[in-house]
Order: structure tokens, then C-alpha cells, then sequence
């Protein structure tokens, strides 16, 4: 018990004495835990709400559908089709305009009994079902449009033509205005039926992505309901209805695949109920993927931060180590010490990262209006905390390990004589380096004096621009996807506006802003110890004649030496990482796109080195001497 | 000012004070020195009296606070530091009490570097630096890195590296500080052949060996000079220190 706290009393102490380290180390690990909790968090966050919206509403097992002006027998045969046991519809659909202030939406408005179906009765949130002038909204429509239960709306036929509650066209050119419009004419104005319900079906995915099972060629119009007898008078107007749909259940609802494989032809549409489900998390399993792939990157840049920082710790330790084993101390014991200090922080770190990332959750995982029992702020369980603590510990010891134990084998004079760690030699760089002017001459050997540090840097810098080239590519992909309307594709982004693009550059935002923090933070600790294991070398080379300028730009030059080559291997390091995660081909950043990522990465590398070597350059030579033998 | 004919360095009122206020300390207090071309000079004093602060601000290792210093005719205390690092390179030559040599570099890369900073080839700076490394008598401990030299070793590497560019002066800081009497003898030997080479010497030591080898020996005291000596005869060769027990 005297020796657990013994060494809690040490690494607290260390930890208060070095704040500035503890914190960087702090936001490293914050940073991966955080985003990692996100991502389990979002793990299966929509099924539960789908199925329940599936129960509430009696959701169906296939949804049918046909775009055409009458209704087709080969749709109302399905009704009879083997393995149906229920059904409801047929019903029809009118596209229509929904008016609101003077600004229109395109909707699908369904024809519905006033009576409660069997199968697919959507479930009211608030409000209660059509009736005769009245509309029912579908929820996510409704919250995208800011509607509730009272508000009046216009709807009118796409060509403009009125549409009003008695059964005829409604009042055009204005509030008052007379009656009588004609297809083509000027739009209706003011609203003219009350939104009497809101409500929530299983039977489409979130408005107003609604194209899969509501067959359509507008992949932007919203769901309402109205009565039979309304969606016929709107597809008077129009000329026809714009299509049929008809719900189905099944005796099997597993078998709901094969029988839309069955049935899909001569015109017909089709989709199973576990395509809608598939749909319904597309949204959140596109996000998932993203904070899963980035917190492991987020990981490997933590754990390069972590080594840096306990590199250079342990390096400044080296007198506190013989202290230790001075007064009896084993090597275990010292390796504890510490280790103690990273892991407690660790801890720390991922705690707070779960918390935040507890938090931030629910703006990602909510999946929408459209469901039932929206999850809210998740539930984090076992797995999830067990993952994140395992992860940041991890980090911790992986960083911490070898330089500890190298540590607590040194010699007890040497530590206590806090004799600096060797500089490494390579030979061939110092004999290749005569041949470079000065500062190319001096960067060359200074970076060839810590190969670990080096290393880390250019791994840092690999994962950084791979990131960034892979989040180039999506973005690529996703502008190049098709936009068209009509039926079939799996999924499509309509670019900006659409909540697929939204929510996938949002959450795209959110992890290349924690990356390049990182990345920025790994920056300054490798510059920082650059520069600091650099300050007896470069005093002796002023002293020798070396101007502060050629001093300074030999900095810069040893932080180049393996930044470029790993801005570099971030390129492909960045496709494989898109091609590994990514479901569609890869579609490379344009050249100037390239071009920009490693450039700006090279620059800031430059522009971070150069600050402290200036500053370091201003202290006279004679005083870091002095300091380096004192 | 104009320094004669036969000055190299020359200073009049140098002073360096560090910190102000109740906190000041002046190192340097108002110090006039003239070094003659070829000539050793010995600063001697108690640890603390300031004579290392006055060798920095004589190599432009470190700024005065006031006060004028010459070298070779030419005002160097209102250089910038990209001139005095030009200053260092090719006029000045450093030996510390520490050495000061690069960990990562061989005897001969260390002793090489100087050149290298002066834009000679690399063929020309291995040259020079094999030759004076034979000079000090160590060419058969050219690739040796410093952890596998002794002390005398170092510091003989030290001073070739010090004449790698021929400078004017050759400044030494406690040059036998870390040393054992054996290695104290041999650089005494050395800086005997560079004395009688007609070398510009400046050797601060509060070893009284070292400065009985000097032209003249200057005694400092709180930063002033309170005496100084011409040494003649006496003990003031190395034949005679040896003779003497030292």
C-alpha cells in the first residue's frame, strides 16, 4: 500500500509540475475517445426506432407501387398474390404543390380512407386522421417545414391550377379572389385546407428521400394524406393520378426479399421492409463509418502525440530516475512511477471523452423525424466504456513502455549525472550532408540524430494527409453521384440540402476539424523537441560560424527532411484508406486539390519550426553554453 | 578608436551588466585590454570574477552592455549577428572548458565542421582536418567518436577544431578545467607549438600552469582587471613547468 501511494504521489506530482504537457497529452486522447464513443454510440442507434415504428403503425412487409394514371390489375392482383395475408390499398397518389406563405414544396398527397387500414395505418403523433378538408403531414415533412397541427396550407397542382376544400379549384390571385382556375393559370394563393394530424409511417424512408418506396420522378416531394376523395379531385387537375401504391403483409415478413424479386416486373415496384429498415440507417451507418475510421486514425495520431511527449519526458527525467534508484528504487518500481503518471491521464482523458462524447452523440444519432421514439442522447453501455478506457490505456502503455524501461535500466551514476541521451550517428547522412550548403548541411544531420522522432513525424504527417485525401475522395464521389429523378438507384445524394449530404459533411466537418488539431498539436511537440535537442548542437555551430539565419533554416530543414515524405505517403495511404471504407470506386482529388493538401501541410510544418527557432536564435551563445554544462 | 600596428583585440570601457534594477550584476566593469599580434595572454581569477563573460564578448559569443571592442582593426561590437557569426568563423577560434564537440561526430567530422561552415569543399575541409589532427597527434583517433576519447583526447580534438579556418586569435576558455595533470601537459604542449607559431592567444584559467606559460598574465576581480604581469624567464616555458613539478 506504502509503495501504490508512493508512486501516486510521485506521478501527481510530476504532473502538476509539467500542466502544460499533461494538457496536450490530455487533448490528444480526448480527441480519439471522443470520437470513438460517437461511433459506438451510433452502432444500431436506428433499429430500435424503426422496428418500433413498424409495430405502431403496422407497418408492411412490401410496399408496391406503379407510376401510371390508372390503376393496373397486376397491382391489385398482388393483393392475392401467395404468401399475402393482408393489404391494404390500393391508393392513389397525386403530386401536388404544398403551399405555405407563398412558398411551395413538392408533396405526393395519398388518397386515404377515413377508416383506419389494416396494414400501413400511419400513427398520429398529434392531431387526428383526414378527414374532408384536412391534410395529415408525414412528421419529418412536417419538421422540415415548420408545420403543426392547426396551420392552414394551400395545395395546387404542379402546373399551378388551385386546389381548395370544396371540392373545385381553389381561390386564385390572391386572398378573396374569385373562383375558377385552370390548369396552367396563375398558382393559388393562401392556404386552403388545415393540417388536422401529423403522423409517422414505416412504410418510406425520411422525407424527402421518399423516392424508394413511393415511386416517383421527384425525389425531393414530401408525404401527406388526404381523403379518396380529395387525391382524386387533385389528379383531375393533372390529368390522372401519378401513380398507385398497395401495402402487403405477408405470412413470413422474412420472406419479404424473395417475394419483391418475385413480383418486380411489367412496370411494378417493389421494396421489402428490410430495405426501408437498411434505408432508414443509411443515414447513421454513413456517419458510423466515418467516426469509426476516423477515431482509429484519431488513435494512431494520439498515440504519436503520446510517444512524442513521453519521449521528450523521458528524456528529462533521466535525474529523477537515478534520484529514485539512488534511495532503493528497482527498475520495476521506476518503470511504474512512470508509467503511473501516462495512465492516470489516460484514464482521465477517457473519461472526459466518453462524457463528451455521450453528449455530442445525439446530434448525430437522432435518425430523424420519421421514426418513432427517437433515441435521444444514447445509452452507454458496457462495451462501449470497456472499448474506450481498453483503447486510451492502450495508447498510454504503447507510447510509454519502451521509453520507461530504457529509462529505469540506466545506470544510477549516468541518470544521476543526467547525462543527455546520445544523439544517434548515420554515417552516411553526415558524409552525403557535406556536400549541401549550410543549412541543408546542419538540418540534415540534426534530423538524423532522432530517427524515432522522425519516424513519428512522418507517420503523424502520412495519416494526416491520408485523411484529408480520403475525405477529398467522398466528397468527389458524393458531387458526382447522379442527381436525376425517377425510379431506381440505391441511394443518391441531391447535394447540399439534401439531410444525406448534410449530415454526412457535418459529421465529415467534425472529424477534420479534430484531425487537424491533432495533427497540429503532434506538429508542435515534434517542433518543440526539435528545437529543444537541438540548442546545445546549434549553439556550438554558432559558435563556429553558423549565422543565426543558417541556424534557423536548418531547423526548418530537419522538420522537412521527413514531413515531405510523409505528406507524400499520405496520398496513397489516403486512397487505400477510402478504397478500405469506402463502398464505391474511388474517384482520386483533382490534381490542384492534391496539390493544395500538400503544399498547406508542408507550409505549416515550415511556418511551425520557424517561430521557435527564431526565438531560440535571439538567446546568446555563450548564455546556452553556460547552461548546457551548468 | 584605431587599434596600433601591433594590436588584434582591443577593448575600452567594456562592461556587461546582467539583470537590472537591485538585481544587477555587472560581470565586465568598465575593462580597456590591448592584445599584441602574436602574444598569449592569461586571465586569471576567482570563479565568478568575470573573465569567461569577457572572452564571450571578445568572440562575439555574447553582447556587451556598453563600451567598445576591436578586432583586427575593425569595430566589432556594432556588428550584427549574422557578422559576428562570420567573425567566429573565420577570424575566432573557441576552446571551452567543456569541448563542446558533436556526440554524433567523429574526431575528424568535428574538426571538419568549421571548414564546412566556411564553404570549403569537403575534400578540402578533410584535408585541413586531417592535417591537424596529425598537428595535435591524434590521426590514428580520426574516427573515433568523443565518448571513446579521453578527456585530453577531446580537448586536443577541440582545439584543432579551433584552427580549422587559421583564425587571428584563439580564444580558451579554462581549456584544462576537466583535465588530469597528463592531459593538462599535452595541451600545454600544444598551445606552446601555437604560441611559437606566432598564434594570437587569449587563455582564461585560474590554473596557475596554464597562465605561467602566457606573454602576460591580467588578474581579475569582480569584473575589473587589479593587476597585471609581464611573465619573462623564469617558469614561463613548458620545459621549465615540468622542471618545476607541475
Amino acid at each position: 500500500m506504502g509503495r501504490l501511494l508512493l508512486v501516486i504521489r510521485l506521478a501527481a506530482k510530476d504532473a502538476r509540475r509539467n500542466r502544460a504537457e499533461a494538457l496536450l497529452l490530455l487533448v490528444a486522447i480526448v480527441a480519439a475517445a471522443t470520437t470513438l464513443t460517437v461511433a459506438l454510440a451510433l452502432h444500431g442507434v436506428t433499429r430500435a426506432p424503426y422496428a418500433a415504428t413498424r409495430a405502431a403503425t403496422s407497418g408492411p412487409d412490401v410496399v408496391a407501387a406503379v407510376q401510371q394514371s390508372t390503376l393496373p390489375r397486376q397491382l391489385s392482383d398482388l393483393e392475392n398474390a401467395p404468401g399475402v395475408v393482408a393489404s391494404s390499398g390500393p391508393y392513389l397518389i397525386a403530386m401536388a404543390n404544398l403551399v405555405i406563405d407563398g412558398h411551395s414544396d413538392p408533396v405526393m398527397a395519398e388518397g386515404r380512407d377515413l377508416a383506419a387500414a389494416s396494414v400501413d395505418q400511419p400513427k398520429l403523433t398529434s392531431g387526428q386522421w383526414v378527414r374532408n378538408g384536412g391534410v395529415v403531414i408525414e412528421r419529418s415533412l412536417a419538421d422540415l417545414l415548420g408545420l403543426k397541427v392547426g396551420d392552414r396550407v394551400g395545395l395546387d397542382n404542379l402546373a399551378g391550377g388551385g386546389f381548395g376544400p370544396g371540392g373545385g379549384p381553389g381561390p386564385v390571385g390572391g386572398p378573396g379572389g374569385g373562383p375558377g382556375s385552370s390548369a396552367g393559370s396563375i398558382r393559388a394563393v393562401g392556404p386552403s385546407f388545415e393540417v388536422v394530424g401529423i403522423a409517422v409511417t414505416a412504410a418510406l424512408q425520411p422525407s424527402p428521400l421518399n423516392t424508394y418506396a413511393h415511386p416517383s420522378g421527384f425525389p425531393e416531394a414530401g408525404l401527406v394524406w388526404v381523403t379518396r376523395a380529395a387525391a382524386e379531385q387533385l389528379a383531375s387537375i393533372t390529368g390522372g393520378a401519378f401513380g398507385y401504391t398497395l401495402n402487403l403483409k405477408l405470412a413470413d415478413p422474412s420472406d419479404a426479399p424473395v417475394f419483391v424479386a418475385a413480383h418486380q416486373h411489367g412496370g411494378l415496384v417493389l421494396i421489402s421492409w428490410q430495405a426501408i429498415a437498411a434505408k432508414e440507417g443509411l443515414i447513421v451507418s454513413i456517419e458510423q463509418t466515418i467516426l469509426l475510421t476516423g477515431s482509429w486514425l484519431l488513435g494512431l495520431l494520439a498515440l504519436a502525440s503520446v510517444a512524442l511527449l513521453v519521449g521528450g519526458r523521458m528524456e528529462q527525467q533521466t535525474r529523477r530516475v537515478g534520484l529514485l534508484k539512488a534511495v532503493g528504487a528497482t527498475p520495476a518500481l521506476v518503470t511504474r512511477v512512470l508509467l503511473a503518471e501516462q495512465l492516470a491521464l489516460a484514464l482521465l482523458a477517457a473519461a472526459v471523452g466518453l462524457v463528451i462524447g455521450w453528449l455530442a452523440a445525439p446530434l448525430l444519432t437522432n435518425p430523424g423525424a420519421s421514426l418513432v421514439g427517437s433515441p435521444g442522447a444514447p445509452t452507454l453501455d458496457l462495451s462501449t466504456i470497456l472499448v474506450v478506457f481498453g483503447a486510451a490505456i492502450a495508447v498510454a502503455i504503447v507510447a510509454t513502455l519502451v521509453p520507461a524501461v530504457r529509462a529505469s535500466r540506466t545506470s544510477t551514476v549516468s541518470a544521476l549525472a543526467d547525462a543527455a541521451r546520445q544523439p544517434r550517428r548515420a554515417g552516411w547522412t553526415v558524409a552525403l550532408s557535406s556536400r549541401f550548403p549550410v543549412p541543408i548541411l546542419l538540418g540534415m544531420r540534426l534530423a538524423s540524430r532522432r530517427r524515432r522522432r522522425a519516424v513519428l513525424s512522418a507517420a503523424s504527417l502520412a495519416i494526416t494527409v491520408g485523411s484529408l485525401v480520403a475525405v477529398l475522395m467522398f466528397r468527389e464521389h458524393a458531387s458526382s453521384l447522379d442527381t436525376s429523378g425517377g425510379l431506381g438507384g440505391l441511394f443518391r445524394f441531391s447535394g447540399p440540402g439534401d439531410p444525406l449530404w448534410e449530415r454526412g459533411m457535418d459529421v465529415m466537418l467534425v472529424f477534420t476539424l479534430a484531425l487537424v488539431l491533432l495533427a497540429l498539436v503532434n506538429a508542435v511537440l515534434v517542433t518543440w523537441a526539435t528545437v529543444q535537442d537541438a540548442r546545445h548542437a546549434s549553439a556550438i555551430e554558432r559558435a563556429l560560424g553558423a549565422s543565426p539565419d543558417q541556424v534557423r533554416r536548418a531547423l526548418v530543414v530537419a522538420q522537412l527532411l521527413p514531413a515531405l515524405p510523409g505528406a507524400i505517403l499520405g496520398v496513397p495511404v489516403g486512397v487505400g484508406l477510402y478504397d478500405a471504407v469506402g463502398r464505391h470506386a474511388s474517384t482520386l482529388p483533382s490534381a490542384p486539390a492534391l496539390v493544395g493538401v500538400l503544399v498547406v501541410t508542408i507550409v505549416v510544418v515550415a511556418v511551425l519550426t520557424a517561430i521557435p527557432a527564431r526565438i531560440g536564435a535571439r538567446r546568446p551563445v555563450a548564455e546556452i553554453l553556460q547552461s548546457e554544462t551548468a | 578608436m584605431k587599434t596600433s600596428g601591433g594590436t588584434l583585440v582591443a577593448c575600452r570601457g567594456l562592461r556587461k551588466d546582467y539583470g537590472s534594477g537591485e538585481g544587477l550584476v555587472r560581470a565586465v566593469d568598465e575593462v580597456d585590454l590591448d592584445v599584441a599580434r602574436g602574444e598569449t595572454l592569461a586571465v586569471m581569477g576567482p570563479s565568478g570574477c568575470g573573465k569567461s563573460t569577457l572572452l564571450h564578448l571578445l568572440g562575439g559569443l555574447d553582447r556587451a552592455t556598453a563600451g567598445e571592442l576591436w578586432l583586427n582593426d575593425r569595430r566589432i561590437d556594432e556588428l550584427s549577428e549574422r557578422a559576428l557569426a562570420q567573425l567566429r568563423r573565420h577570424e575566432v577560434g573557441f576552446v571551452f572548458q567543456a569541448f563542446h564537440l558533436m556526440e554524433e561526430l567523429t574526431a575528424q567530422e568535428n574538426v571538419e565542421l568549421p571548414a564546412l561552415l566556411a564553404g570549403r569543399t569537403p575534400r578540402q575541409a578533410r584535408g585541413r582536418a586531417r592535417q591537424l589532427l596529425e598537428e595535435v597527434g591524434l590521426a590514428d583517433r580520426s574516427r573515433h567518436l568523443p565518448s571513446a576519447l579521453s578527456g585530453g583526447q577531446r580537448q586536443r580534438v577541440a582545439i584543432a577544431r579551433a584552427l580549422a579556418n587559421d583564425p587571428l586569435v584563439v580564444l580558451a576558455d579554462e581549456p584544462t578545467g576537466n583535465l588530469d595533470s597528463a592531459a593538462t601537459l599535452e595541451v600545454l604542449r600544444l598551445f606552446e607549438n601555437l604560441h611559437a607559431r606566432g598564434l594570437t592567444l587569449v587563455v582564461v584559467t585560474h590554473d596557475e600552469r596554464i597562465a605561467a606559460t602566457a606573454d602576460r598574465l591580467i588578474s581579475m576581480r569582480d569584473g575589473a582587471f587589479v593587476d597585471e604581469t609581464r611573465l619573462t624567464g623564469g617558469i614561463g616555458s613548458l620545459a621549465g613547468l615540468i622542471e618545476f613539478g607541475g
